[in-house]
């Protein structure tokens, strides 16, 4: 948001409708945060840039809220004990079981953390303050869906062994040989390559869209403000938008980390069980 | 001050969405790797026990509350039977002692008639003793009288007929006077 404000800024907000200045639409540079801290280690270059401060304060605030709420469990639960273990059925119930039934319950450490790590990035997009979905920032949803790829294609391995994990995958049975041909290349490359590749993309491309969204509301609504009907009017309208966006991106925000973890369960129900 | 839109325009450095620095990888990854350890490994393993915990617990709730209304259940019927018994015994109480009680009053009744016969019977002996008594003593008193009479007679002067008359007249209220008190005794 700093870059963003940096944009109207040094656009001017002098930079008005009618004012002889073209609308300063905002580009991929709001996604591009200059390090406030870098350094180098092991030859590789640390930037702490706005998203990373905010990534360490969302895992801070999401190891601390659910340890209020989880670290002392007790039989008539508390208030905080109560949402915790809404979140925890609601992720339970809603994503695991419903893929992967009661043998998800051994996954629950991992879906649960991704949601909510997922869920809590993308909704400092909207967070008074800190404003940027982290997961817009296509090397975070990288990381988790590396991370998936290697939990679907581990528990693959051990449950149905290392070789026959993909011969299951590829020569799925009852398909005739010359369709084999085709389909066992198609089958490797979806589910090993483009399968992590699309997950990160899908969250990445929703949350960049979103904040774009947001941001050139913003802009114009300031754009538009001048001594002038159309563009009070434009300008109010802008204003509404933006409201009316942030809603509705908080709804895309929650969605999409329900997206992301129920497709992470139902990788890792099709590796538990070889069947299409 | 730069013009940013500017220098985006200018095309100097245009910004690749698709960026993967490896420094951000690795700080992403880690901090998922904290997130999930923590709630994976530490908290979600206790909450996890402590909803099967609280769902044994409501389960035992309502099956020990289930074996109470079942007890309770039993306790009534047997309390009924009971009561029933109680009720049943009573009765055959009662009816026994109606029983003793007509028995205990006909065996009184029959006793006062035996004791009530008794004393007529001896009554009635006595009196007939008293009477064959009574017969006894005026039969051996009539022959004294009648020594008696005749010798009075004997050892009288006649010399009227009132003086006789009077004589006998003294006579018979004597025997009168001696067998009223004879028969009274």
């Amino acid at each position: 948001m700093a870059e963003a404000i940096d944009v109207v800024g040094s656009a001017g907000f002098d930079c008005h409708l009618f004012s002889g200045c073209g609308f300063p639409a905002p580009g991929t540079e709001i996604f591009e945060f200059a390090p406030l801290v870098e350094f180098t280690l092991f030859g590789i270059n640390f930037g702490i840039n706005k998203p990373v401060i905010l990534l360490i304060m969302v895992s801070a605030f999401i190891i601390f809220i659910f340890t209020v709420a989880f670290a002392k469990p007790r039989l008539v639960p508390g208030k905080w004990q109560s949402m915790g273990e809404l979140s925890y059925l609601f992720v339970r119930d809603q994503i695991s079981r419903e893929t992967l039934g009661k043998a998800g319950d051994k996954y629950m450490g991992f879906l649960f953390s991704l949601f909510f790590f997922v869920f809590f990035l993308n909704f400092m997009g909207i967070f008074p303050g800190a404003q940027f979905p982290v997961t817009a920032l296509f090397v975070y949803p990288v990381a988790l869906a590396m991370m998936v790829w290697l939990v679907y294609m581990f528990i693959g391995m051990k449950n149905q062994g290392a070789i026959k994990f993909f011969t299951n995958m590829m020569f799925p049975p009852g398909v005739p040989k010359a369709v084999l041909v085709i389909l066992a290349p198609i089958e490797f490359l979806s589910n090993v390559i483009v399968r992590p590749f699309t997950l990160a993309v899908r969250l990445m491309a929703n949350m960049f869209a979103g904040h774009l969204l947001i941001t050139v509301f913003i802009v114009a609504s300031i754009y538009l403000f001048s001594p002038s009907v159309i563009g009070l009017l434009g300008s109010f309208a802008s204003g509404a938008m933006t409201l009316i966006m942030t809603g509705f991106e908080f709804m895309i925000e929650a969605l999409q980390a329900y997206i992301f973890t129920l497709l992470t369960a139902s990788y890792i129900a099709g590796s538990l069980s070889n069947e299409h | 001050m730069t013009d940013l839109i500017a220098s985006g325009a200018e095309g100097s450095e245009q910004f690749n969405v698709l960026a993967v620095p490896i420094g951000e990888l690795i700080i992403g990854t880690v901090a998922f790797l904290i997130v999930f350890f923590v709630l994976g490994k530490l908290l979600l393993p206790k909450i996890s026990k402590a909803l099967d915990e609280r769902e044994a617990a409501i389960e035992g709730g309502l099956k020990a509350a289930e074996k109470a209304k079942e007890d309770s259940a039993r306790q009534a019927a047997q309390n009924q039977d009971e009561l029933a018994k109680a009720r049943e015994e009573a009765a055959s109480i009662r009816a026994a002692a109606q029983a003793e009680r007509a028995d205990i009053i006909e065996k009184a009744r029959s006793e006062a008639q035996a004791a009530a016969a008794a004393v007529t019977a001896s009554a009635q002996a006595q009196i007939e003793q008293e009477k064959n008594k009574a017969g006894s003593d005026l039969q051996r008193n009539v022959g004294a009288i009648a020594t008696d009479l005749a010798g009075r007679i004997v050892g009288e002067v006649l010399t009227d007929n009132a003086t006789a008359q009077s004589v006998v007249d003294r006579f018979i209220s004597e025997l009168e006077a001696t067998t009223g008190s004879n028969g009274k005794a």
